[in-house]
Order: C-alpha cells, then structure tokens, then sequence
C-alpha cells in the first residue's frame, strides 16, 4: 500500500477526540484499583479491632500519609509519562520525597528510643504477612493501571512500568493499613517502604513486555 | 518556534475536533518528514533504506491510533519526534538490530527535512486485513477504505453505528499489531 492511500483511508470520517481521556482514564483505574484492593483486605484480613483507640489512629493516620502522598505523586508522573516524550518532561525525583521523610522520620524515632528497643520497632509482630500482602494485594490495582496506561502511549515503558507499580504498591500498602497493627515509624518505613518499592521494581520489569504498543 | 511547529499543531488541533480535511493535511506533511527522517537514521546505521516507507506508515498509523494522547498545551514537534523515534526503536528490536546504535537525537530534528517520494511498503494491507475479525474487516474496508458514511456501514456490515466505530478503533489497532508482525524480519 503507499503512504498516500494510507492516510486518505486514515482521513475518512474521523471523529473528534477527547483530550481528556487519558488523565480520566488512569483516575478510574486507581479509584477501582483502591477499590479492589481494600475489598481484599476486607475479606481475606480485616480491619483492625482496635481502631477507634487513639494510638491505632495515630498511627493509621500516618501510614495513610506515607501511601496516600506516594500515590499522589505518582499519579501525576503515570499521567505525564503515558504521553509519547512524556519522560523528557519529568525528573521523578519528588516521588521519592514520601521515602524520605519516613525514613528521616523512623532514624529519629530510633534515635530516641533504646537501641535494646530496636529489634522490636523494626521487626514489629507481623512483618511477614506484611511482607506478602502489600505485593499480594497489589496484583490487580496493578493490573489495572496498566490495563489504563496501555490505552495511551508512553515511549519510556520502564519507567513507565515503574510508576505502575510504585502506585499499585502504594494503593495495597494504603489498604493494608487499615489492618496492620505494627505501630512504629520504623516497621513502616522498612515494611511498608520496601514492598513498595519491591512493587516499583516488579513495574519496570514487566514495563516493556506489558506495555508495548 | 518554528513555522512547521505552528502550521502542523493548528492542523492538529483541528483533527482532533474531528476535521477530516485537516487530518489529512496533517497527516501528508508528517509522513513527508518522517520519510526523511527514518531514511537518514536508517542510511546512518547501515541499513537499508527501503525500510523506511514500513517505518513511515508505522508511525503514521501509530499517529493517528494515539492522536488522543496529545497535550495540545504542548508543541507538536516533540510529540510526534517521540513517536517516531519509539517506532524506529521498536522496528530494530524487533529485525533484531542493535538499537544502542540509536544516536541520540534533539526532536527538531523529525521537522528538518521533506521527503514526498512516496513509495509502496513491503507489506500488503489488504492481505492483512484478512486476518482481521469479520466486523472489524467490514467497517475498516466500508468507511476508510470505500469512503461510505458510518450509517451506511453499520448497514452493510449489520451491527450498530457505534459498533462500527468501535470496530475501526479496535480494528486499526489490530492491523498496525499486524503490521509489525510482518516487518519483523
């Protein structure tokens, strides 16, 4: 076939586009992603006994920072880097500030306490199961967003990828909060920040393969 | 900013309010400069430069399949340079080649040149459309091939007129997968 024939048959009857259709349709997958994935706590795990109580709240308050502000982040840089070139734009170093400040903060909560203290923070009761939930949980969140990002054309798929990943860690880690009753700064920071970004990785190896169009 | 930048990005905003005229024009100028770029990155790495037209219509179909992903608060040159550069990327993968051979380079670079030679592809569209399911077949051959209206179709191939739509969007998609099938070499 020649180019010409080619863009004359792609010429006929075209229909007007909407502009917004990829930033709505990456919104939908993460309010459905979130969905999922606090259906699944609530039914595999379960909320909390002790949430009402002040410190559970605290502290469920904290992690829903923690996630809440890297799904944040991230969702804005999903949405730029789903454009073609979108990457040239975007330097993804805020997304890591939500890292930084748990962290910063877990040093100083360590640095308060006893080191005796310091096994106990970090390990906390359950660090296996949240070991294995956050990346359980975030299977179809991720699945999901990735089944949004592909309607778009991102040119970076490992970043891309990563990016998917950091939210579906982010999403199922926001979800897991609400049953997870390891309270110390420490525990979030290496549990929750390292499924998370465990998640991120898992992302920008599938990117490719996953995202090609 | 260039005169191509603002000449092509008017043409764009146009089509994508859905004038078909415009999408053309588009469309025409993009695939003159694409063949100029694809055939001097291809001559540079070595390669044979009757690929280029395979490369051309991959990127122009690709153009038109994700024309909604452009931002119109950005310029068109980067945009369309971005999609030109992941079909070359893409297209070497897959023949094999080794894309580190890719020199970088700055997205003016997609609006440096024209090149209206146009050539036949290596590929035949309608034997691969053959393979497509037979109401995506029907809508891609009635409304783009044929020019009839999307009533007229929706008609001929007996389904519903968004059916018919759905079916060209869905079926475009399924051809240029088919078409980088069949480059792989």
């Amino acid at each position: 076939m020649k180019t010409d024939e080619l863009v004359a048959a792609l010429s006929a009857h075209i229909e007007p586009v909407n502009r917004k259709v990829i930033s709505r349709t990456v919104y939908i997958a993460l309010a459905a992603g979130t969905a999922v994935a606090l259906g699944i706590m609530l039914v595999g795990l379960g909320v909390r006994a002790d949430l009402m109580t002040a410190r559970a709240l605290i502290f469920l308050l904290l992690k829903l920072a923690f996630t809440v502000g890297i799904v944040g982040v991230a969702s804005v840089y999903l949405i730029r880097l789903a454009r073609p070139g979108g990457e040239r734009r975007t330097s993804s170093i805020s997304a890591l500030m939500p890292f930084a400040a748990i962290v910063l903060l877990a040093a100083i909560s360590l640095g308060l306490a006893p080191s005796s203290h310091w096994n106990r923070m970090v390990m906390g009761d359950e660090w296996l199961e949240c070991l294995l939930s956050i990346p359980i949980i975030a299977i179809v969140p991720f699945a999901v967003i990735i089944a949004a990002v592909r309607r778009a054309a991102p040119t970076n798929l490992v970043r891309t990828g990563a990016f998917a990943g950091l939210i579906a860690g982010g999403v199922s880690a926001m979800a897991y909060a609400l049953h997870c009753t390891d309270d110390s700064l420490p525990f979030v920071a290496v549990w929750y920040g390292g499924t998370i970004v465990l998640c991120t990785l898992a992302g920008a190896a599938l990117g490719p393969r996953l995202l090609r169009w | 900013m260039t005169t191509h930048e603002t000449e092509l990005k008017a043409l764009m905003l146009a089509s994508l309010d859905g004038d078909g005229a415009s999408h053309r024009a588009l469309l025409e100028r993009l695939s003159r400069r694409l063949r100029a770029y694809y055939k001097g990155k291809l001559a540079g790495i070595g390669r044979d430069a009757t690929e280029a037209e395979d490369l051309v219509q991959e990127a122009v179909l690709a153009i038109h399949i994700k024309r909604h992903t452009y931002d119109p608060a950005e310029p068109l040159t980067p945009w369309v340079h971005a999609i030109a550069r992941y079909k070359l990327i893409d297209f070497l993968r897959r023949s094999r080649a080794s894309f580190a051979d890719v020199p970088i380079d700055e997205a003016d670079e997609i609006m440096a040149h024209d090149d209206n030679v146009s050539a036949e592809s290596t590929y035949d569209v309608r034997r691969l459309m053959e393979r497509l399911p037979k109401n995506m077949r029907c809508s891609i051959e009635a409304v783009k091939l044929e020019g009839q209206s999307i009533a007229e179709a929706a008609q001929r191939c007996g389904i519903s007129e968004s059916g018919v739509k759905m079916n060209i969007h869905r079926g475009l998609k399924a051809l240029a997968a088919l078409i980088a099938q069949e480059t792989r070499t």
